[in-house]
């Protein structure tokens, strides 16, 4: 099979690169389908702690199946995921936010009708923690957002597209993830506020958050990752060190557009 | 603003039998509306937070009155402990029957529990060797509260008072937990909230349980309250008369519910006098509530009486 020639070569390329560096997430060889369409053929990725890897791919390319695959929302039909040396290919989405992989969806789907507070309080629902240990960690989420304390009686639904990414992003936190999923958070956002909300994941991992970014956005998703995929109907085509990625002819003309 | 509406609330219930002692009205309807209050705040939940509807909620009540009747008179256990084994029952039979039904989507709950409130009609009516049959059971002995024995209508007012300020505080506070947040998560977006970690089918079926405990509750009280009990009052009917008082009041409102089955009380009550034409004149007075309030009663009246309000003081500005 031609997709399992990249993986070998990153698995060989990132052991040396992140040089004893934990291996928090492994996918091998999934499979995934909608009905009879196979979405995912055979995809192998591998994230270790501290750090960001993009997931870089165009419309259709099976970018959210894999994360909803990943977070058991979606059954796989082949392959094994691993995280943190378990096995969590069967595990219901519930044990999977328990285990610390967390989730900021696609389009942000900020539960509408919920104050932001009280948003940010499901985000902890799996943490069974006293509600001073919450009032703190909602403090951390206003410190990187502050626009969220100023709003933070109001209805979620009433907030900005930019807004509502932050909450989405400051929800996943209060789930203080091991492993940060985030799906297209540039989606539908003003350039300056892709800007802002790139900033702010930059910010997370140096704080130690393992990240997976999912991105259409390959300049902006490839710019802040220390490594990079490339997704295409899927199926991995590349992987390798994000400078190398953009620097690389066919995903230029591809993706970046020069 | 919860606190607020909830002390209102609770200031009326007490001044009622003081400003009005010995009335028709407070004691004999009051007793009844309260009984309402209790399934209504309780199915609200269900139908409200968790969007299920269950249509045998009857016989959640039924559970109760039976257990109290059958107990207190037949084996002669103490009217508290013939209670809770009520709520025992009928918390087990709702998680029994809800843990499967709830896994799938859909209204799949509310077929399966209307074939079970017509199942337990059914024995309550077919086993007259526990239940009495259709003849019911009476001489049940009254309530006795640890040595208390309630006796008359202004202290059967007071407890069924009590126990509906008690219903609506819980329900307030159930909105506001964990669990209710969970619920409300799920009916923003039922996808995210499996991303947060919630289990939609386990907060769904816990809220179907707290629901049909309510019922059982309100069914103990109503058992000792008449000191008789029929199959008659936990048919089919009631149970969608039940529905009706949720989704009049206003669904997922704690005092949405709570107005929707204190007003069919007294519907029911104001409409005697009609006799023949009862029904026709209470399902004309339902459409019209549900063409022009489609929020419910509760916010229907509340928004006009602010909107009247803000008239008023604009008037007044323009005055001054």
């Amino acid at each position: 099979m031609p997709s399992n020639a990249p993986d070998s070569l990153l698995t060989s390329g990132s052991s040396s690169l992140k040089n004893g560096e934990e291996l928090l997430l492994e996918i091998t060889g999934l499979n995934s389908h909608y009905g009879p369409v196979q979405v995912i053929h055979g995809i192998s990725l591998s994230v270790h702690a501290g750090e960001l890897v993009a997931l870089v791919g165009g419309n259709g390319a099976g970018k959210t199946t894999l994360l909803h695959t990943l977070s058991s929302l979606h059954p796989p039909s082949a392959g094994t995921i691993r995280f943190d040396g378990h096995d969590i290919t069967r595990w219901p989405s519930h044990r999977i936010v328990a285990a610390g992989i967390c989730q900021v969806p696609e389009g942000r789907q900020v539960f509408a009708p919920l104050s932001v507070e009280d948003n940010l309080r499901l985000g902890a629902y799996r943490q069974h923690r006293n509600a001073g240990w919450i009032r703190h960690e909602m403090e951390r989420v206003y410190h990187l957002f502050p626009i969220l304390h100023e709003r933070r009686q109001q209805l979620a639904g009433t907030l900005s597209g930019g807004q509502q990414q932050m909450l989405a992003i400051g929800r996943a936190l209060l789930g203080r993830p091991r492993l940060l999923l985030l799906d297209e958070p540039s989606m539908g956002l003003a350039p300056l506020l892709v800007e802002e909300i790139f900033r702010v994941i930059v910010e997370l991992n140096t704080q130690g958050v393992t990240i997976l970014l999912v991105e259409q956005n390959a300049r902006a998703a490839l710019a802040i990752a220390g490594r990079g995929y490339i997704l295409e109907t899927g199926r991995i085509v590349k992987t390798a060190p994000a400078s190398e990625l953009l620097a690389d002819d066919d995903v230029r003309r591809a993706y970046l557009g020069y | 603003m919860r606190l607020t509406g909830f002390f209102i609330f609770a200031a009326s219930v007490v001044l009622l039998p003081v400003l009005f002692p010995d009335n028709y009205f407070v004691t004999v309807v009051g007793i009844a509306a309260g009984l309402h209050v209790i399934l209504a705040v309780g199915l609200n939940l269900l139908m409200g937070y968790a969007g299920q509807i269950s249509l045998g909620h009857a016989a959640f009540f039924g559970m109760g009155a039976y257990a109290s009747a059958i107990l207190t008179t037949r084996f002669s256990w103490p009217s508290l402990l013939a209670m809770l084994a009520g709520l025992w029952v009928a918390g087990t039979i709702a998680w029994l029957l809800a843990r499967p039904i709830l896994r799938l989507r859909g209204h799949y709950l509310a077929m399966a529990t209307l074939g079970f409130g017509i199942i337990i009609h059914v024995i309550l009516v077919q086993a007259a060797h526990w239940t009495g049959g259709p003849d019911g059971l009476g001489e049940i002995p009254p309530l006795n509260l640890l040595g208390w024995t309630v006796d008359g209508d202004q202290q059967w007012y007071g407890v069924i008072a009590a126990a509906m300020l008690l219903s609506i505080w819980l329900s307030l506070n159930i909105v506001d937990s964990r669990i209710g947040r969970a619920l409300r998560a799920v009916r923003g977006s039922e996808f995210a909230a499996q991303m947060m970690g919630i289990d939609a089918t386990r907060a769904k079926t816990q809220i179907f349980v707290v629901s049909a405990l309510f019922a059982a509750c309100a069914g103990s009280l109503f058992a000792h309250q008449q000191a008789f009990v029929s199959p008659d009052s936990f048919s089919l009917m009631i149970s969608v008369e039940l529905v009706t008082m949720v989704v009049l009041g206003g669904m997922a409102s704690t005092f949405g519910a709570a107005c929707g089955a204190i007003a069919l009380t007294l519907l029911h009550e104001g409409l005697v006098v009609f006799e023949d034409y009862e029904m026709l004149i209470h399902g004309a007075l339902l459409m019209a509530v549900m063409i022009f309030l489609p929020q419910g009663l509760f916010a229907g009246v509340s928004q006009g009486v602010r909107r009247g309000w803000a008239l008023i003081a604009s008037r007044q500005r323009h005055k001054g």
